[in-house]
């Protein structure tokens, strides 16, 4: 069976749980932005935690089923529509062969998750079947969909429950506003001063138009003011660069001093602009879900805090799997 | 040299070997990241080399960071003792300097640059005092060149000149980074040049091109049906310039399956080259000349 692309949305893209083990030769991850909704939006049809599933951003495709399916959408607020008739998002429900799925207006976070039983059969390329578009690789033909691809879906072992769904307290969604990211400082912390530091954490920021999978920008802070020095030889004469060095994910860099980019699961693997810490890897999926304009607070936390947080992300990944087992 | 060591969120272990780039301290973060990956810690992730510096991803429901930060230390000490000699390759990159694609894209992108009335050839002779382009492009094409990382995107390497620093090309980014640089365009950005494998946003100063892939994620091309990057860091890459015809000639032997490029098994040694430069460098070309 296969899945006709009518319209394709925005940046709509095929995603699994990512593709580790070669970002020492600049290929990122890649992967679902909200890796808890994409595993709730295949544990919801039956399909196994990781199967590729389409991540849409903002806006939502329009597909065509050539067979009867179960589909199930996650993650943002993207309200499915099934020949018109409105269907709920955190549910499971079926599809009939030749009905059509669309979406009505983003109403909340940024990225829904799609998932249909037995997976999107995209080949895969390096161990994953996600999209690393800017390196054209994995996914559709390593890009994001366009009007007329059909997509291939793997046969459906479990074949789908319909009417399931994820109790609102299990989505691990961004709540409260401003959005809070906890961070750890470090890396090339001390290229600032101690008041800019405190300004870091204490300012709101908001989510910039430039905010993709490959990083999100932030604006509305102050500048960070750095400590005077000698540009080390191979840095570059600007006070923010550095010898070009490898970013972790979540790194946060300030260019200039001004906008910090946080990267994310596209990142580019390194670059020669100062970092001033690293967001915790149990608040990347919150990022995925943020609009721009969004405020947002860096939260300073320390390794325990953080180790603790990836305790409790993890504690609801597992109520997700017992609660859909 | 001490290493500084930091942790990046959760996940992470960033180590700075150097604040400034030198070829010691690219050495020693590649033996490095060599050692870990021979250790094969449980949980350990990623490991990637940098310039002057490398970063470690792990997964802390495997290992405790600190038992990690400490191996690391433990291996980082170790490596004071070790004799900076690689097993590597070196590989000749053709260069059309001067094409007509970057000359478009540099043209179009004129009011980002620092001399929006010459080309990027002609201001980096400029800088670095050289009385003309042709100077400049033998001096980025006499002496050998170290990847010292890989990455930004998908196989894009960074290039180190194995030159006295006192000699070594040095160029400032843009003032605003371009939203276009053509596939395969020779760059430079403060000391090191780079090849962009992919299409794409870019800063660095554009001096050329290659006919030759570096990545091709369909593994298509002939040299790269093993593994879809070219380029591993340690590799020493020996530019060399050549005209229209040639780049035409190759792009189509590319294109037909049966481009070789010359690339040469070598033992480096850089207590050696330290010893005299020009005359390692011309017994590397030796090697890639088959002399």
């Amino acid at each position: 069976m296969a899945v006709k692309v009518l319209k394709p949305g925005l940046a709509t893209t095929v995603q699994d749980l990512g593709r580790p083990g070669y970002y020492h030769i600049g290929i990122p991850l890649s992967g679902a932005m909200d890796r808890h909704a994409l595993v709730a939006a295949n544990l919801l049809v039956g399909n196994e935690a990781g199967a590729a599933v389409l991540e849409a951003v903002f806006m939502g495709p329009e597909l065509e089923f050539t067979a009867d399916a179960t589909v199930a959408i996650t993650g943002a607020e993207l309200p499915p529509k099934l020949d018109g008739e409105p269907r709920e998002t955190w549910t499971s429900f079926r599809v009939k062969r030749g009905q059509i799925l669309s979406f009505d207006f983003l109403k909340q976070g940024a990225r829904g998750y799609i998932a249909v039983a037995g997976g999107i059969d995209v080949p895969v390329v390096l161990g994953s079947r996600s999209t690393y578009a800017l390196g054209a690789l994995g996914g559709f033909k390593g890009r994001k969909l366009e009007a007329g691809d059909e997509l291939p879906i793997g046969s459906a072992a479990a074949t789908g429950k319909d009417g399931r769904s994820v109790a609102r307290d299990l989505r691990g969604q961004p709540a409260g506003m401003p959005t809070e990211l906890r961070a750890m400082p470090g890396l090339y912390w001390h290229r600032i001063t101690e008041a800019a530091g405190d300004g870091f954490f204490s300012d709101t920021w908001k989510v910039a138009p430039e905010a993709d999978r490959i990083g999100y920008r932030f604006k509305g802070g102050k500048p960070l003011e750095f400590v005077p020095r000698e540009p080390p030889f191979g840095a570059g004469s600007d006070p923010s660069n550095i010898t070009d060095a490898c970013y972790p994910y979540g790194s946060i860099q300030v260019p200039g001093g001004t906008e910090p980019i946080v990267l994310h699961r596209d990142a580019v693997s390194g670059g020669g602009y100062f970092m001033v810490g690293t967001v915790i890897a149990a608040d990347m999926d919150l990022i995925g879900q943020l609009q721009p304009n969004t405020p947002v607070k860096f939260v300073k936390v320390d390794m325990n805090q953080a180790l603790a947080a990836r305790k409790s992300r993890s504690e609801l990944l597992g109520k997700l799997h017992n609660a859909l087992a | 040299m001490q290493t500084r060591f930091s942790f990046g969120g959760d996940e992470h272990i960033f180590a700075e070997v150097g604040e400034a780039m030198s070829l010691e301290a690219f050495f020693k973060s590649l033996f490095i990241t060599n050692a870990v990956r021979d250790a094969r810690i449980k949980g350990v992730t990623e490991i990637c080399p940098a310039n002057a510096s490398y970063q470690v991803k792990f997964d802390p429901d495997q290992i405790k960071p600190d038992d990690l930060l400490t191996e690391l230390k433990r291996l980082d000490s170790a490596s004071e003792k070790s004799e900076p000699v690689i097993k590597t390759r070196i590989i000749e990159i053709p260069v059309l300097y001067n094409d007509p694609w970057t000359h478009e894209t540099l043209m179009r992108f004129r009011e980002r640059h620092q001399d929006p009335n010459g080309t990027d050839l002609e201001y980096a002779a400029r800088i670095n005092g050289l009385d003309s382009v042709e100077a400049f492009i033998k001096a980025h094409s006499s002496a050998p060149w170290f990847v010292s990382m890989v990455g930004f995107v998908a196989g894009l390497p960074f290039l180190y000149q194995m030159v006295e620093r006192k000699r070594q090309l040095q160029a400032p980014k843009y003032l605003r980074p371009r939203t276009d640089t053509p596939k395969l365009t020779v760059g430079h950005g403060g000391c090191f040049s780079c090849i962009y494998s992919v299409r794409g946003a870019g800063g660095y100063q554009m001096f050329g091109i290659t006919p030759m892939p570096i990545y091709d994620p369909n593994q298509n091309i002939s040299y790269l049906r093993d593994f879809m990057c070219l380029f591993k860091p340690g590799d020493i890459v020996k530019w060399k310039p050549i005209d229209r015809a040639a780049y035409d000639a190759a792009v189509a032997d590319v294109d037909a399956g049966r481009f070789a490029p010359v690339i040469r098994d070598v033992l480096f040694s850089l207590t050696e080259f330290n010893r005299d430069v020009d005359a390692y460098n011309a017994k590397l070309d030796g090697v890639l000349h088959g002399r």
